[in-house]
């Protein structure tokens, strides 16, 4: 009686088990006549900014799929989800989204380190995972150099922006050597100033020095005096926008009026607030999009941006514009709602063309585009050119 | 040279807002031997006032300095009261753990309100620079009203401890609360005055801070609130000038430190100090000479 009864449980807890398996190899599937999928993004915290507008443009652009009828004719239902700007709740929600609202993809989150921290719940559940704006290197790449199967990005790496601004600085501004102050305490930060020192020394430039902060200091004074006295002929700042501005507002202010370059961590109006409009000038940052581009879904998004949100639309929102598209592309390639075939129709697209440029997907996962430079006239971002990837 | 002088100016004005939150430790510790780590969040709310009173009621900088430490006074009044009166004859780990409380309760309620994003300061200040020996050593207008005030302040501190009646109840109760009691000192009155006092100075250089660095967020007051507290033990806790002097030590350390190389190190370096100091002169640097604490 007791055999039979411990044979009966077993048997159950075996195939409870093995269901449980056979679930998860598959990934998630069709699921009645909605698409749901998962919009996991920084809605409050650090980085509030990025997390808000990226999920702003994810949003418009399903909203218009639907409109239009949507996939295969269901309508596709985002589930948004807040992470606070933090790692383990990221994994948390990526967890969630993925097991228990059963969604057929992950879109987000907006930072590397999130990203990062949801790439587990993503891979174990195999459901594809795509960021619109995770530009570390190693989000698509593990450190052994083996490409994650689940997960892509539509924006260009950290090392990749480091290599174009040093180009830039070497072939449009002509400069010869430069100082490096980094955020120490980011990833980002890191791979951007690797990148830059790289490039810029292999092609004839020298950097002076290699300072660091880090991410809430506000004194960066003894800093600066110290690059100020070695006479750079640029300065590269890899960070985000709150020290930078705080960086700029501070050489300035000590006299070191050398043009400061950056990458897309200065992206946002707090930058002008916190510098201050008067001194934010011979700024240049590498951007995915710029509003003065006059292309004609450019103009399209821009208008319809404003009529939906009432504002103007920045690189996060025509980023998180382009991922919903990008996600309907891939998905009609796939033929049907399968996060397994969705993830090969990521792996393969070629030429899908978006208000941030034209995207193919190499072969580790990330795309082929080219960058935006940015310059600052007075605390206003203006377009100044497109670099693309030799 | 010009480039140490221009080190020294910049370590001169980090120091003075170390120094200014530093006063108000040493001071609540020399009276009640309890170590306020909620001090930084007064500090930061200083500077939520000050922002208040700047961006929304337009106030000029004078007005809102002045109407800032009045509202931190009371604030430090209120937190004496309801949090630290009724645990005066408990343990002192009962004290830090309460102090710990009303530190993250001050922080977090302000998140709750006022969201955790950073927020910038509006210009109240004219955005002038000095430049000396032609143009090589730059002073901001900000630089030197930071330092004065911080100086003005200092002085009437001195004036009310060593001149005033309710200075000298404060060093009375410092030296023997028992006795002073007997002697007719009203202790918790004595007790009040200087939460009042060491928490306006506090709010003094919240403004202070908003003004110069132009932005404030609800737990900036965390880091400078350790420096402070370094600060004081460096100078000697419980010894008013020692405070002052911690304070433009280790603004001056860590300009140093950043500018000769190490702005990685440089809160490791202000801790370090607090170590060391802490094994070989655990009364602090001026601990010995003065005796005398409020």
């Amino acid at each position: 009686m007791n055999k039979k009864l411990l044979g009966t449980l077993s048997l159950v807890l075996i195939l409870s088990f093995i269901s449980g398996c056979a679930a998860k190899t598959t990934g998630n599937q069709d699921n009645g006549d909605t698409i749901k999928v998962g919009v996991n993004y920084e809605l409050s915290g650090d980085v509030a900014t990025y997390g808000q507008n990226l999920s702003d443009g994810v949003l418009l652009a399903i909203e218009e799929i639907n409109k239009n009828g949507g996939v295969f004719g269901k309508q596709i239902v985002p589930i948004k989800v807040d992470n606070k700007s933090e790692d383990t709740e990221s994994a948390n929600v990526s967890t969630r989204l993925a097991t228990r609202d059963k969604v057929v993809a992950l879109l987000g989150p907006a930072t590397s380190g999130n990203t990062k921290a949801a790439i587990p719940a993503a891979t174990q559940n195999k459901i594809p995972l795509v960021s619109a704006s995770a530009t570390a290197d190693d989000v698509t790449v593990d450190s052994n150099g083996n490409v994650r199967e689940y997960i892509f990005k539509t924006c260009f790496s950290d090392s990749f922006q480091g290599v174009m601004m040093a180009e830039f600085a070497l072939n449009d501004l002509n400069f010869k050597n430069a100082a490096i102050l980094a955020d120490s305490t980011s990833d980002y930060a890191k791979g951007l100033s690797k990148a830059f020192k790289e490039t810029f020394t292999s092609q004839g430039g020298k950097i002076l020095s290699e300072e660091a902060y880090q991410a809430k200091d506000t004194d960066f004074k003894a800093v600066l005096t110290s690059l100020k006295g070695l006479n750079p002929e640029v300065l590269f700042v890899p960070g985000y926008y709150e020290e930078v501005g705080l960086i700029v507002r501070q050489a300035r202010e000590l006299g070191l009026n050398v043009p400061i370059l950056g990458a897309d961590g200065y992206e946002s109006p707090k930058l002008t607030e916190i510098a201050g409009k008067g001194v934010l000038n011979d700024v240049y940052y590498s951007s995915h999009y710029s509003p003065m581009d006059d292309a004609e879904e450019v103009v399209k998004f821009k208008k319809d941006f404003k009529a939906r949100y009432g504002k103007e639309a920045d690189a996060f929102n025509a980023l998180g514009y382009d991922l919903g598209y990008f996600f309907k592309d891939a998905l009609e390639r796939a033929g049907e709602v399968n996060s397994e075939k969705l993830k090969d129709a990521f792996a393969s697209t070629k030429d899908f063309k978006g208000v941030t440029g034209t995207v193919s997907i190499d072969e580790n996962h990330n795309p082929i585009k080219s960058v935006t430079i940015i310059e600052m006239k007075d605390g206003v971002p203006t377009f100044l050119k497109k670099l693309d990837p030799k | 040279m010009e480039q140490l002088l221009q080190q020294l100016i910049n370590g001169i004005s980090l120091g003075s807002i170390y120094a200014l939150i530093a006063l108000g430790y040493t001071m609540v510790y020399g009276i009640i031997n309890l170590i306020n780590f909620a001090h930084g969040d007064i500090y930061m709310i200083g500077a939520y006032v000050g922002f208040a009173l700047t961006t929304f009621l337009g106030l000029g900088f004078f007005p809102s300095l002045l109407i800032s430490m009045l509202v931190c006074s009371i604030l430090g009044m209120i937190i004496e009261k309801v949090a630290y009166k009724p645990i005066r004859n408990s343990t002192r780990i009962a004290a830090l753990i309460t102090a710990i409380s009303v530190s993250l309760f001050l922080e977090y309620t302000m998140v709750y309100f006022v969201k955790p994003d950073t927020r910038t300061f509006p210009e109240v200040l004219q955005n002038k620079i000095l430049t000396l020996f032609n143009g090589k050593i730059i002073i901001d207008l900000k630089n030197i009203y930071i330092i004065l005030i911080t100086v003005l302040l200092m002085a009437g501190l001195q004036y009310v401890v060593h001149k005033t009646k309710v200075g000298k109840a404060m060093r009375a109760v410092s030296l023997d609360k028992d006795a002073a009691e007997l002697m007719g000192v009203d202790v918790n009155k004595t007790i009040s005055y200087t939460f009042a006092i060491g928490s306006s100075l506090a709010g003094a250089a919240g403004v202070l801070v908003g003004v110069y660095y132009n932005t404030i967020n609800p737990l900036m007051g965390v880091v400078p609130g350790l420096k402070a507290f370094v600060a004081a033990v460096l100078g000697g806790i419980g010894i008013i000038p020692g405070a002052v002097f911690g304070g433009f030590f280790l603004g001056m350390t860590e300009t140093l430190v950043s500018a000769y190389g190490g702005s990685v190190f440089k809160d490791a370096v202000a801790f370090s100090i607090l170590i060391i100091v802490l094994l070989i002169k655990p009364n602090g640097l001026l601990g010995k000479t003065i005796k005398e604490k409020v």
